[in-house]
């Protein structure tokens, strides 16, 4: 395999799976050219005139669209934890003897380690997408055919849009749908609040399929997903374990340390003025950043500041300040707990959104750009202020990309880390996987205090005199290696297992074989 | 060293977080070191080095010496180490850690102890970041919090503690248990710069006199400060005595939890029930010229509860309360802090003193108004309280200087 070093200066391999990659060119330096994929023109006399468009199992469904050796099989991941969609459609494709599948979910879950005796019987060649937990591992450790492809959500949608992944089957698990394959994610016995994620699916992809274990009679209202590109639809008993859809990710953190990096955080957004009326603000799952929205809310109510919108994902405290009238609109990519889905479903002001809307790298713009600040999570970040969120500090992937990547683009994307967790830094000299470039984060919060990226020097400015802890990030990583003893080298291989995408579909870095 | 025998220290599970569990085993040759780490791939060759510093230092040299580490820092693996070859059987001089530049910090008798943190002193974990949370005071605890099989090893990593933790600008306090342990846990952390040592249950001075005599035979510079805590009747009947029986006594303060117990009413939001204990506690001290300092508040979620009860005993005459998780810090500061008429009031005071001291004169006045000593006293004491608290800009005075 060519390795080349990339402008990041990582080693990053010139082919992906049998196709060229173009090395990561620097931020803003890779336009790519040329007019976007579609699939075949279809006909509606294919179709029934009756919109019924059933069929009796998912096997029967795979076999309708003429699932074939080595075609591109996707998914998404709006059901989490508690997916059962996309194990059964490989448990069916195995049934049917297909073999060297690629599997392209939008990410996937422990629930998905199903895979590996699909990946070992030759079923699954490869797969693109996040992997995590046993799936993680399998990669991690050389044992899948083909290269691992990490892309952020809005670098899944540009990978549809330019044709670097044809998708020849979408699999849409659907809490609710009629039989002419219109389906929403806001209601049904699996509701997962929406759909976004498999909407480029449904629009590029040759053939569509929509499961569902809650068939209503035409029309299904709303309609995320049209039925107009969907080929066949299939009922199950169950898409899915709805206990497991809605994340323990929303439980509030007690941890000490996490709420002080919180607080931090929050009071970082008031003292810099970001925090000022109709602002915007992003913040995700987690019990760090929950609970950055509740001391966020409590100084915006002191202060008497209302949000114009804030994107989630949801959960019950951004729904809550929204009520509040705090927040004006959530403009919502996923929803992670039940007050998310009752909310997108009732209030108006609480609409769905797709990596289309809110990622895509050919898009007309976007709007995570015009979100003034984003709070995320990571692995590591560097002394140059690069972030992992892909990998273990062994280099073992742990976490997808998610929307990570896109969320960079705010004008303030912050970084809340603890400084280290059970000895293992955490501002470390050089991120063991580069995920994101150091020039777009911003500001990086730890329990012992706030690192102001040195080319924000407007933030600095403006948090001059605060009272905030804020520290130069060398100063940081001093104390850790103090409290944690400088850490031995870690030997890496050469045998590259996975790679990390750009949100322009280039190629960032690679993963390494461990163990 | 044939009579060594089999020994563990440190917990073992796969919930343990930055924390190890250390075995040996005897055996005939040449000493075997095996580590189990979760960071092996980052510490593994140094975890190995600290284990055989520790046994080498105890002149261990055969057997089988094994770790399972989750993410231990080192000064804490060299504790457990040790505890585990102690309780084998090993004696010898202990291998400690790299002292942290804060370590020699000096005490002072006259700060402000608003808040002090309890930390069980068996749980690392919760140390590494106690210093983060601005804490008057950190107290690592050996007593309650450390059940009776981990005393040995609890006392070892809170003596590693207070050489190798970062305690922020917290005050540095350690409680011992009663009795004979107690006052061998302070031969050992006593040199270790501990700024002051709780001794619960005092019920006589006389503990309070074999405390502070323990602590003199160290032949220290500068003896450690102690704070009686009374948790039963009989305690709290000889409060002053307890306070007064020796000049390093800096505070008195109360356990209401036993005491509760003791007198068989149960601890109530009122706090009817222990008022004159509290009352006596807070009379004693100052009669002693100790600072009288309240129990802690249990409701850790509940902030307006707590806030309630800071102020009740503050207006008791109380200067600070215990805290049992860090985010009761804040608003036991904001409940302490005065108010902007008291601090207003204060103010006035100061200015007098400061001028009838800068013109010669014994007597200070306010106006009209002559003001006493102790009135002074609290004066400065309250503009102290209120820098503290935010209520009043650190360079009040220089402004209009």
């Amino acid at each position: 395999m060519k390795l080349v070093e990339n402008a990041a200066g990582r080693l990053v391999p010139t082919e992906v799976n049998g196709r060229d990659a173009v090395p990561f060119a620097g931020v803003g330096g890779h336009r790519p050219a040329g007019r976007r994929a579609a699939p075949r023109v279809a006909t509606c006399l294919d179709y029934p005139d009756d919109g019924d468009k059933r069929v009796g199992s998912i096997a029967e469904a795979l076999e309708a669209v003429g699932l074939a050796d080595g075609m591109v099989v996707s998914s998404h991941h709006h059901l989490r934890n508690g997916d059962a969609v996309a194990n059964l459609v490989f448990d069916a494709a195995a049934a049917l003897g297909r073999r060297d599948l690629m599997w392209f979910p939008s990410a996937s879950f422990p629930v998905h380690a199903n895979q590996i005796r699909h990946l070992e019987a030759g079923v699954i060649h490869h797969i693109e997408g996040s992997m995590n937990g046993p799936l993680g591992d399998y990669c991690s450790t050389g044992r899948m055919r083909g290269l691992g492809v990490l892309r952020s959500h809005g670098g899944r949608w540009q990978a549809i849009q330019d044709g670097e992944v044809g998708i020849d089957v979408a699999v849409i698990a659907a809490p609710t749908a009629d039989a002419f394959g219109n389906a929403t994610g806001d209601r049904g016995p699996a509701g997962c609040g929406l759909l976004g994620f498999a909407l480029a699916d449904s629009i590029y992809a040759e053939k569509v399929i929509v499961v569902t274990d809650n068939l209503v009679p035409f029309p299904c209202l709303p309609w995320q997903i049209q039925g107009n590109h969907v080929d066949v639809v299939v009922e199950v008993d169950s898409i899915g374990d709805p206990t497991k859809i809605v994340s323990g990710t929303t439980r509030v953190t007690n941890s000490p340390d996490r709420l002080r990096i919180a607080e931090l955080a929050a009071r970082f957004c008031a003292a810099a003025g970001i925090m000022r009326p109709g602002f915007s603000f992003q913040a995700g799952a987690g019990g760090t950043t929950l609970a950055f929205a509740i001391y966020l809310r409590d100084l915006m109510r002191a202060a008497g500041v209302t949000a114009r919108f804030a994107r989630g994902g949801s959960n019950r405290y951004m729904v809550e300040m929204l009520s509040e009238g705090l927040v004006e609109h959530i403009l919502d990519g996923q929803t992670f707990d039940l007050d998310g889905v009752a909310s997108i479903r009732s209030d108006p002001r609480h609409v769905n959104t797709s990596p289309f809307t809110s990622y895509n790298f050919h898009g007309k713009g976007n709007f995570a750009s015009m979100v003034d600040v984003a709070v995320l999570g990571a692995t590591e970040v560097d002394l140059e202020f690069n972030g992992n969120v892909v990998t273990h500090s062994d280099g073992r992937l742990l976490h997808g990309i998610g929307g990570w990547q896109n969320c960079l683009a705010a004008r303030c994307a912050m970084l809340l880390v603890p400084s280290f967790r059970d000895r293992i830094p955490v501002i470390v000299e050089e991120v063991t996987t580069l995920c994101g470039p150091g020039e777009l984060i911003d500001v990086v919060v730890t329990e012992r205090g706030i690192a102001v990226n040195p080319r924000r020097q407007d933030l600095l400015d403006a948090v001059a005199g605060s009272g905030l802890p804020i520290r130069p990030i060398e100063d940081l990583k001093a104390e850790l290696d103090r409290i944690c003893g400088s850490p031995q080298p870690v030997p890496r291989s050469d045998q590259p297992v996975a790679v990390v995408k750009w949100v322009d579909g280039t190629v960032l870095d690679t993963v390494w074989k461990v163990g | 060293m044939s009579d060594l025998h089999s020994a563990s220290a440190g917990p073992l599970g796969d919930e343990v977080r930055s924390d190890c569990r250390v075995a040996y085993e005897p055996g005939e040759g040449p000493l075997a070191v095996e580590v189990v780490s979760k960071v092996d791939y980052l510490y593994g060759q140094s975890i190995a080095a600290a284990l055989r510093r520790v046994a080498g230092g105890l002149g261990v040299g055969t057997g089988r010496l094994s770790i399972v580490d989750r993410g231990a820092v080192e000064w804490v693996i060299l504790a457990r180490a040790e505890a585990c070859l102690r309780l084998a059987g090993a004696v010898g001089p202990a291998v400690l850690p790299e002292a942290h530049p804060s370590c020699g910090v000096p005490r002072s008798r006259e700060r402000l102890r608003r808040s002090r943190l309890y930390v069980p002193g068996n749980q690392p974990k919760l140390m590494l970041s106690a210093g983060l949370y601005g804490a008057d005071a950190i107290i690592l605890d050996l007593e309650d919090s450390v059940p009776p099989a981990e005393k040995a090893s609890a006392l070892l990593l809170v003596r590693n503690a207070l050489i190798a933790l970062d305690w922020g600008a917290s005050e540095r306090m350690v409680r011992v248990n009663q009795g004979e342990l107690g006052l061998e846990e302070l031969r050992r952390i006593g040199p270790h710069n501990p700024h002051t040592v709780l001794l619960p249950k005092v019920e006589h001075p006389d503990a309070v006199h074999r405390a502070a005599a323990v602590l003199a035979e160290l032949g220290l510079a500068d003896r450690p400060f102690l704070m009686p805590i009374l948790e039963s009747p009989l305690g709290i009947h000889r409060a002053f005595e307890i306070a007064a029986a020796d000049p390093t006594v800096v505070a008195l303060t109360l356990g209401l939890e036993d005491l509760s117990a003791e007198l068989g009413a149960p601890r109530t939001e009122e706090g009817v029930e222990s008022l004159l204990a509290r009352q006596t506690t807070v009379y004693a001290a100052r009669a002693a010229g100790v600072q009288p300092i309240a129990s802690v508040y249990s409701g850790i979620a509940d902030e307006t509860g707590l806030e309630a009860y800071v102020r009740r005993e503050r207006g008791l005459g109380f200067v600070g309360v215990g805290c049992i998780h860090p985010r009761q810090i804040a608003v036991v500061h904001r409940a302490m802090t005065p108010s902007e008429r008291e601090v207003e009031r204060a103010i006035a005071i100061v200015r007098a003193a400061r001028d009838a001291e800068a013109r010669g004169l014994g007597a200070v006045a306010v106006g009209s108004k002559m003001v006493d000593p102790p009135v002074v006293r609290q004066a400065f004491r309250t503009v102290e309280l209120a820098v503290a608290g935010g209520a009043l800009a650190a360079g009040w005075d220089d402004a209009e200087s």
